[in-house]
């Protein structure tokens, strides 16, 4: 485990070894590696496989740009797709296996793709695979989706968790460069609450690839004792490891920050991950500058990247990618690489640099006015072929190339409320334009200032001008300033495969067919040759396409445009943007009181929206759910039931217009309604349509207790609100949700009132005259506490809903369930009230599905002519009130023993079935025990006159075709003679 | 000319010289036929239709920006024809006929991939609610499947069985819905229409209509006014703001709609899978990416960008029914704008000025619609008269009572 | 998006639920309306690409009902009051 191609110094720890392996194989790294240092350290240059062509590849960048040197990282559960090996902070035991490859990194058998290049252009597949027809998806396309995606999942759930968060601060600074952390040491000095944000794991940015001097000291070392200074400011927050994704509305920026990927396994109650909704007052872009490539033939070697990465891994990681390495340059930067790299004892084969007055080296050969022309080296660059300036050629060993062609400021976040970019002459790249998101500002290389005094001081500036700080600016360490002058120069006059965006495998050849087919935008560019469309997003590739475009179109770049960039500005993992709303706890989990004795009895539960509710109770012997609810409604209607209704919605309703108010909502009239009675209530949508149902009793001259549906509890309290706040704004009334606040249980069946009476106190007569159906009171239970009655009837039984404080719910279920022990009392679930209600002919969530009217529900003479009320006008619309509109009807089979399917349509006795002769649909099935047959509720076209008809009842989707007979929906007790008892 | 394999592998051998652009690049004539407003998948499919179905000869396709670039552009690439409503599934139905045979009619391949797609049940009452779309499919002539607990389990083994939220009880499933290459739907229809000589007319945007008595007799354009015997709207996201110069007001509310892809993995998902519940779909590419939305952000918006709340949601969903994505990376995002109606159907009509037709209203069901849309308007456009299909997508039925609302929602454009 | 309340300051748009257009408000006087302004009321919207007044209840809130003023090509926010000191002034009792 030598590494052979390790150096001195860095801001490595030579002296501890971290093991991990790449392909299986052993390698030797240290702490501050990353995976792709210390690959590199141990002389391995091939990393990865291009998507199409399939061809070898090794970094082109060290930082989270990487579009090439992409792993899984770990195995099992944790399998890591498509991770930047530049960006994976090494660790004792990390494994990464290579992708997209097969059988293996150096012998890819797909890589017979290259070979067919010609053949597989931009937009190819367009423009064929559309003979036979039927060949697209049974040949051609399970052939290309085989050949799809980079890295695989591991298809087991992934075990780690994730948090979420929310930071407010004066000042966000999203990068620690010498730029950020300049403007942190203003904004920190000054007292401001700060967040420095560094998607790296060592703060410093380039300071720590570079071996410029700050205040007389390495830059790296003052980058150190800056961000020790900074972290003993209580009022800065320092966030190394965190990438800032996005720049949403005003000024939230979402964050992500690697809490243990740089660990084994997360500790224990650690995240892997944690998403930070960041409130920042004012926004600092810091984030510098992406170099830019040259495109040349055969420019995509294992060995060649970017010149100012290869200066990085050099200086910060100590690690070379060859023993002899060359450069090729427009700009003085490429220069930089070599002296660093020369300095650290590598040998430099040449500095090839376009430009004629280029200026020389004692150290080096320097080839002015020189291009590469080609390169050589299969899985790793050994040979690069140069037209030197008279137009000779030559060749030159090396096992590495520099590539600089100049700088790109990091303008992303400023894009991402779609503000553009403007091009920059001088620095011939596109700089933060016009409309930056708002409070948001730039600073060093992100916004040109490309030396490091002028980082230093745009930082401190841009922090100064952002919180207005007043008094005189503080003095600057001192740092180089070396003047920028970028010539562009962006691919090499003859080439043709030489690659733009290198995972995508879209070359200049791709851009000029793009050119000729007539995909000029920038746009169609993007889309017909997927060029920036890579795991990099465009970051190492748009610039080149765009600058051949505008080539090509023989305008100008800016004259051609530019594409935004959008959020995320690296890729996020989806877990982290979940954070723990997974599993169970996807969505919050309501109980009611009684829910633990529920659970007690064995119920079996069913979700309602967010409440989990009680679905039936099955006795020991009972093997099937029909038993346990035929039994439940059964006894119901022979002694006694209890069912918790606790989740209805309850709203309190109180002012001295409150019965003005109802009137409002309801369609039909409350105002006369007496105080100690209950009435039904419908309410509509202004458009006519019914929204929800339920009870409102009148506690009080000004006080009524309202009942929504479980379903519609949020939505229908919204509607009242907008109807009090915008439309009665003068009216004297309030609302309050009291839904938590009470317990309640449904008492049925025609011993209820014998069981209330051993639990209301006796100053309350619930007797049938005391207390006659429809009526409702405040009273007290159980010797004094208070509790509410309603006499209300969902199941068509005498039956009353008590509720009390929620805190008594389930000392109430208790209560009656013993008290109730001489009547053989019976708890029921939601089956059970489901069955009795359709037997009784409500209508329930499945009628009033947002497209039924008063009309349709057999309730249209409800509907008040007498008041406005809201939806009562639009209920008037002729489509909704044509002769033969649906209506409410019930539903028994010819055929005892045959079934009927909610869901279900209906069709003519006989004629045709299909849409064109639809009668109606089945809203509602249930086997009715008290029938001894199932029965439905539905909606039939003139339904009111057809009750004895026989119709087919069909559902080709669960294969049924019945006769069925039109009957009252009542199915039982259709007088009311029962709930009046 | 024609693409074909044999024709791209000459170009292979040939140095791909005899490439030409895929549509031309004129100038406005002063008058056409017809003018179609927008250069999108529908203005661009209802050219074509008007070219090769309907023999009209001098029509043009003005557009703004590029073309392709609105909805058609940005979307989830899904086609299915999983409707419940009368007024709606026989028009989806015919639209996903028309995607079958639609590479052999434009010769151009947008990769029309019948893969399936499935929406999980959760409870007896969605249930009930998924067999009555499901007849109600069948009942139109297209296909549809219930599936079990059992045969989802089969089918989709990686969904969450066991710890989930809200248990998978079944599945409605179309086979032959799917997911199309998008982009390549514009290209193609523009390359056909094209081809038959319609005018694309790009980076023109339209300044105002000419109307007189009460007909519309053209466009006022950035390049000037082009005359028009008629002229056709159809720039959804964007219809409120471009018939307001025609002095409408609309049913549509713009909104913006989220999506996102990942970055590209080896393929895991059979076909598109829908988890209503939880406010998530999501497919996979051709090229690995898993593309993957869920609700509108809720408010109006021309923006083109959403913020992380739906974002968030949006995961959460994923991560609730396929928690094997949790370490898959989310790449890119954007929204588009969707002209959310008042009922959540679309609209295909004229308006109350002579000449002036509308096309919009699509809610996120647009790019589905696409081939129906285009044929359907183009039918209109060319006989003044609805399409068989399209008759129930008018102005008027919020006048007569006679919405066409599929979730039950009302006239609260965020909830469709 | 962050709406400054009226009453609690600055408070993240997530709890808050939009509930439409402040056209809303105008509900027409029932005594005179005819089914056309009933019509425009439910079903048309101005839809402005650029200032819009809207709804938003602050369900997890204080269940204000505030009109918020926000750009919808920017998302900017210029104003924020609460509806009910600008709600309808029709007789409640018709």
């Amino acid at each position: 485990m030598t590494q052979a191609n390790r150096l001195s110094g860095g801001q490595i720890d030579h002296n501890t070894a971290l093991e991990f392996t790449f392909d299986g194989k052993r390698y030797a790294g240290h702490p501050g590696d990353t995976l792709a240092s210390a690959l590199l350290a141990n002389n391995v240059r091939l990393m990865g496989r291009s998507f199409k062509y399939h061809r070898p590849r090794g970094p082109l960048t060290a930082g989270s740009e990487e579009p090439n040197a992409i792993v899984e990282l770990r195995s099992g559960a944790r399998q890591e797709p498509n991770t930047r090996a530049t960006t994976a902070e090494l660790f004792d035991g990390l494994s990464a296996t290579s992708q997209n490859r097969w059988p293996s990194l150096a012998f890819d058998a797909m890589a017979i793709n290259d070979r067919f290049s010609n053949f597989l252009t931009a937009g190819f597949y367009y423009k064929t695979f559309m003979w036979p027809a039927a060949f697209w998806e049974k040949i051609y396309e399970p052939i290309i989706r085989k050949a799809a995606g980079l890295g695989s999942l591991s298809m087991q759930a992934d075990p780690d968790e994730y948090d979420k968060g929310f930071r407010h601060c004066d000042l966000l600074i999203i990068g620690a460069g010498p730029a950020g952390l300049s403007a942190a040491l203003t904004a920190g000095r000054a007292g401001k609450h700060v967040i420095l944000a560094d998607e790296d794991f060592r703060m410093g940015g380039r300071l720590n690839a570079e071996t410029f001097a700050v205040a007389d000291m390495a830059g790296a070392d003052w980058a150190t004792q800056t961000v020790a200074e900074l972290s003993a400011l209580s009022n800065v927050r320092l966030m190394p490891r965190t990438t800032v994704i996005g720049a949403f509305d005003h000024g939230i920026c979402g964050a992500v920050e690697r809490i243990s990927d740089h660990l084994v396994t997360p500790p224990k109650g650690k995240p892997r991950q944690i998403l930070w909704r960041i409130y920042a007052a004012q926004t600092l872009l810091c984030a510098g500058a992406t170099e830019r490539s040259i495109a040349f033939e055969n420019n995509d070697r294992p060995g060649i990247m970017l010149a100012a990465s290869m200066r990085a891994y050099a200086n910060r990681w100590a690690a070379t990618p060859a023993p002899r390495v060359a450069i090729f340059t427009n700009n003085d930067d490429g220069h930089r690489t070599a002296c660093d790299l020369h300095a650290k004892g590598v040998k430099i084969a040449g500095v090839i640099d376009i430009r004629p007055d280029a200026p020389r080296s004692r150290d080096y050969e320097v080839l002015q006015g020189a291009h590469v022309t080609d390169t050589k080296g299969r899985l790793g660059l050994t040979f690069v072929d140069v037209r030197l300036a008279d137009g000779t050629a030559r060749t030159i060993e090396c096992g590495a190339l520099g590539v600089s062609g100049g700088w790109n400021p990091n303008v992303h976040l400023t894009c991402h409320q779609r503000g553009r970019p403007a091009w920059n002459d001088a620095l011939a790249a596109f700089a933060p334009g016009g409309t930056l998101p708002p409070g948001m500002s730039v600073a060093g290389a992100a916004n040109g200032a490309f030396s490091t005094h002028g980082a230093l001081k745009s930082g401190a500036d841009a922090a100064r001008k952002a919180l207005g700080l007043k008094g005189r600016a503080p003095a600057l360490p001192r740092a180089e300033d070396a003047p920028v002058a970028q010539t562009p120069f962006w691919y090499v006059e003859g080439c043709a495969r030489a690659w733009l965006d290198q995972q995508n495998d879209v070359t200049v050849k791709d851009v000029k067919l793009s050119y000729q087919e007539g995909f000029r935008s920038v746009e169609h560019l993007k889309r017909y040759t997927t060029l920036g469309m890579a795991t990099d997003q465009g970051k190492t590739s748009n610039m080149g396409g765009l600058a051949i475009m505008a080539e090509l179109a023989g305008k100008s770049i800016p004259e051609v445009g530019t594409t935004i960039f959008r959020p995320p500005y690296t890729p996020t993992s989806i877990g982290v943007l979940a954070g723990r709303m997974r599993g169970k706890e996807f969505h919050p989990t309501r109980l009611t009181p009684s829910h633990y004795w529920a659970e007690e009895r064995g119920a079996v539960f069913v979700e309602v929206g967010n409440w989990l509710r009680a679905q039936w109770f099955p006795l020991p012997g009972e093997t099937h759910w029909r038993q346990s609810v035929d039994r439940e409604v059964t006894a119901t209607r022979a002694s006694v039931g209890v069912c918790d209704c606790t989740t209805l919605g309850k709203i309190d309703v109180q002012g001295t217009d409150a019965a003005t108010f109802l009137n409002k909502v309801y369609c039909n009239g409350f105002a006369k309604l007496a105080v100690g009675k209950t009435r039904y209530g419908l309410m509509l949508r202004e458009d006519g349509i019914a929204m929800d149902d339920g009870t409102a009793a009148r506690l009080a001259e000004d006080q009524f207790v309202v009942t929504t549906t479980t379903a519609n509890a949020a939505r229908a309290y919204q509607h009242m609100e907008f109807v009090r706040q915008c439309l009665m704004p003068d009216a004297d009334v309030q609302l309050i949700s009291t839904t938590e606040a009470w317990a309640q249980y449904a008492v049925a069946g025609p011993n209820s009132r014998h069981l209330l009476q051993k639990i209301v106190d006796s100053d309350y007569d619930i007797s049938n005259e005391g207390f006659p159906f429809m009526a409702c009171g405040n009273i007290t239970i159980c010797s004094g506490l208070r509790a509410r009655l309603f006499r209300i009837s969902f199941s068509g039984e005498l039956a009353f809903e008590i509720a009390v404080p929620a805190r008594y719910g389930d000392a109430l279920m208790r209560r009656l369930m013993a008290e109730g022990e001489e009547f053989d009392v019976t708890p029921y679930g939601t089956e059970a009230l489901g069955v009795m209600r359709i037997e009784k002919g409500h209508a329930a969530g499945n009628e009033l599905n947002g497209t039924t009217t008063a009309l349709n529900l057999g309730m249209g003479r409800m509907v008040s002519k007498a008041k406005d009320s809201i939806g009562s006008k639009l209920s008037e619309r002729p489509g909704l009130n044509e002769a033969d509109t649906l209506m409410q009807v019930g539903l028994r089979p010819v055929n005892t023993s045959d079934k009927i399917t909610a869901g279900g349509h209906l069709m003519r006795a006989a004629g045709p079935v299909d849409a064109a002769h639809d009668q109606g649909y089945v809203t509602s099935a249930a086997f009715s025990p008290t029938l001894g047959c199932m029965i439905g509720l539905g909606f039939l076209k003139d339904g009111g006159n057809r009750h004895g008809e026989t119709l087919r009842l069909v559902s080709p989707v669960t294969d049924l075709s019945v006769a069925v007979e039109v009957v009252s929906a009542h199915f039982v007790d259709p007088e009311g003679a029962r709930v009046r008892a | 000319m024609r693409y074909s394999g044999f024709k791209v592998i000459k170009e292979a051998l040939t140095g791909h010289k005899g490439w030409t652009p895929a549509w031309r690049d004129p100038e406005p004539q002063a008058h056409y036929d017809i003018v179609i407003i927008g250069g999108g998948g529908h203005g661009l499919a209802t050219a074509h239709y008007l070219a090769s179905v309907y023999g009209e000869r001098r029509v043009a396709v003005i557009e703004k920006g590029w073309i392709g670039g609105g909805n058609v552009g940005r979307n989830t690439t899904i086609i299915r024809s999983n409707y419940l409503l009368d007024g709606n599934e026989p028009f989806y139905e015919f639209s996903l006929k028309l995607w079958e045979g639609l590479e052999q009619d434009l010769n151009y391949n947008a990769m029309v991939s019948q893969r399936g797609i499935m929406n999980l049940i959760h409870s007896d009452a969605q249930r009930d609610a998924f067999i009555r779309r499901g007849n109600a499919m069948i009942l139109n002539g297209a296909d549809a499947e219930l599936l079990s607990e059992a045969q989802i389990r089969q089918e989709y083994p990686f969904l969450n069985f066991d710890d989930a939220r809200f248990p998978i009880k079944g599945g409605l499933a179309q086979r032959r819905g799917g997911t199309v290459r998008h982009d390549a739907v514009a290209w193609g229809y523009a390359r056909a229409a094209d081809g038959r000589g319609v005018d694309i007319i790009q980076n023109c945007e339209v300044t105002g209509f000419r109307i007189e008595n009460g007909k519309c007799f053209g466009v006022e354009t950035s390049k000037g006014f082009i005359g028009a015997g008629c002229v056709g709207c159809a720039v959804a996201g964007n219809s409120s703001r471009l018939m307001a110069k025609a002095g409408m007001r609309l049913p549509i509310e713009s909104h913006v709609l989220q999506a996102f892809v990942s970055e590209g993995l080896k393929p895991v998902l059979p076909g598109v899978i829908t988890f209503g519940a939880g406010h998530f779909y999501v497919s996979q590419s051709d090229k690995g990416g898993l593309v993957f939305g869920g609700d509108i952000d809720g408010y109006n918006s021309y923006a083109q960008r959403g913020n992380l709340p739906v974002v968030e949601d949006v995961c959460e969903g994923g991560m609730a029914i396929m928690p094997m994505i949790g370490r898959a990376r989310l790449l890119r995002m954007w929204g588009g704008i969707m002209d959310m109606s008042m009922d959540g159907s679309p609209i295909i009509d004229r308006t109350h000025i002579d000449g002036l037709y509308f096309n919009g209203g699509w809610c996120y069901g647009g790019f589905k619609a696409t081939p129906a849309s285009g044929y359907a308007f183009a039918h209109l456009l060319a006989n003044d008269e609805p399409h068989e299909t399209a008759t129930a997508y008018r102005f008027d039925r919020f006048r007569t009572g006679h919405m066409i609302d599929e979730k039950g929602m009302g006239n609260q454009p965020n909830l469709h | 998006m962050i709406i400054n309340h009226p009453l609690l300051g600055p408070r993240d748009s997530a709890e808050f639920v939009n509930l439409g257009a402040a056209e809303l408000m105008n509900r027409p006087d029932p005594e005179t309306a005819t089914p056309e302004d009933w019509h425009d009321y439910a079903y048309l919207r101005d839809n402005p690409a650029g200032a819009h007044r809207e709804l938003w209840f602050h369900e997890g809130g204080d269940r204000s009902i505030l009109i918020v003023t926000r750009d919808t090509t920017t998302h900017e926010i210029t104003a924020v009051e609460l509806a009910r000191n600008r709600g309808q002034r029709h007789d409640p009792g018709k």
